[in-house]
């Protein structure tokens, strides 16, 4: 792809985004890179793209209990939720962002949005702690969004077969897994295609269905 | 559990970090702002915000940081004006003023404000960034993002709907570019 990327813009933005095209995304797709706590999740974020914080404030309002407007700002509790995300521009005028899910269980209400629309989502599993990963494949399960499983294969850690893995998180046999490293670039990558990959696969099988 | 170190994971935000005075702009971006607001120009006149909250009436929220600094950058508001509009990646830029509007008016403009301008000047950045290049988070970008918006200064593209049917071809272009990354 030499003749894309000597379109390749010169960093004029010290720090900030180094887009390598002139002109910036006109369309944007997303991937959420999900798991659990020390999984690899902000690793395979920033292997393959410049990673950047990201955080939000966030309305922490009792269920049922309605905000009193009138009593001012101190009835207000919000929390903070920070996450990682990056940026690739994919060719001229496509860019992915990737978003690193924030920690599972207290943070729900954010995924429901970072989800919606999503091309996608990875699901980092860590051998030594496979069941952290459960809630992340039940979420992106139940919402019917694409999603392959990558197993982080630490150093130290018992290495298992892609079966076992399967086995063990009881997925459905379509759905890809693969042993990866996530601090190599490369290997993220090609997670990221397979993802692609999986999400085109099912498109597909959509389209014929309806047809 | 674990999880409750999430906002000190990685490159996040360090728990209990002050937000800083200013947003952060764009470098080299701090001449050009202060020359639009030193010279407002014929724009139509925005005004957007009420008078910030003084620094002494700042509190701070064990887990949130100084909530009543955000509040007031955000008139206390918390909802973006349209469902959906400001998507972490929908696509902002900074309207193109016309020929004849005279610039962009800064009446009613807070610095927050001419930092997100700033940034999406020359192209297209999304929400998601505009929060991390400003440092502010996304829930206060959003409200800010809802100003602009009814101002008529800035242009929104939405994300591509992807829910049911992607496109193929999208599909294709996004599998051919991370291979060749
Ligand atoms: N050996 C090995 N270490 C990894 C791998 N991925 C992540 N790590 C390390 O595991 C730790 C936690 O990773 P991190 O990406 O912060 O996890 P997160 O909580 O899911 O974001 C870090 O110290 C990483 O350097 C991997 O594939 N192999
Ligand atoms: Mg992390």
């Amino acid at each position: 792809m030499d003749s894309v990327r000597s379109d390749h813009t010169p960093a004029t933005r010290g720090g900030a985004a180094e887009p390598r095209w002139r002109g910036g995304p006109a369309a944007a797709v997303k991937i959420l890179v999900a798991g659990g706590f020390g999984a690899g999740k902000t690793t395979l974020v920033g292997s393959v793209s410049e990673i950047r914080p990201l955080r939000t404030e966030e309305e922490l309002s009792e269920q049922g209990r309605p905000v009193d407007d009138t009593s001012g700002v101190e009835t207000k509790r919000t929390t903070t939720v920070a996450m990682d995300f990056g940026r690739i521009d994919l060719q001229p005028g496509l860019a992915l962002y990737l978003f690193g899910t924030p920690g599972q269980d207290r943070f729900w209400f954010v995924w429901d949005e970072l989800a919606r629309g999503a091309l996608g989502a990875v699901v980092i599993a860590d051998t030594r702690r496979l069941a952290d990963c459960f809630p992340s494949v039940d979420f992106f399960e139940r919402r019917g969004i694409p999603f392959v499983v990558a197993v982080n294969c630490f150093d130290g850690a018992e290495r298992f077969e892609v079966e076992e893995v399967r086995d063990a998180l009881d997925l459905d046999p379509g759905i890809p897994v693969l042993l990866c490293d996530a601090r190599l670039r490369e290997d993220g990558k090609e997670v990221l295609v397979a993802l692609v990959e999986h999400a085109a696969a099912g498109r597909h099988r959509a389209a014929t269905a309806r047809a | 559990m674990a999880e409750s170190k999430v906002a000190t994971d990685g490159p996040g935000v360090p728990a209990g970090r002050e937000v800083p005075d200013g947003p952060e702009l764009p470098p080299g971006a701090q001449e050009s702002a202060r020359a639009e607001q030193a010279d407002p120009g014929e724009g139509p006149e925005v005004d957007l915000f009420r008078p910030r909250a003084q620094a002494e009436e700042r509190w701070f929220d064990d887990e949130a940081g100084p909530v009543v600094r955000l509040y007031s950058m955000t008139g206390g508001r918390t909802r973006p004006v349209e469902e959906g509009l400001f998507d972490l990646i929908s696509l902002i830029t900074a309207a193109r003023p016309g020929p004849d509007s005279g610039g962009v008016p800064a009446h009613g403009l807070t610095p927050e404000h001419q930092a997100i301008l700033t940034w999406c000047r020359h192209e297209p950045l999304s929400v998601a960034e505009l929060g991390s290049f400003t440092d502010l988070p996304v829930s206060v970008v959003r409200v800010l993002l809802g100003d602009l918006y009814d101002a008529d200064l800035i242009s929104v593209t939405r994300p591509v709907p992807l829910a049911e049917l992607p496109d193929e071809r999208l599909l294709r272009d996004v599998i051919n570019g991370l291979r060749a990354l």
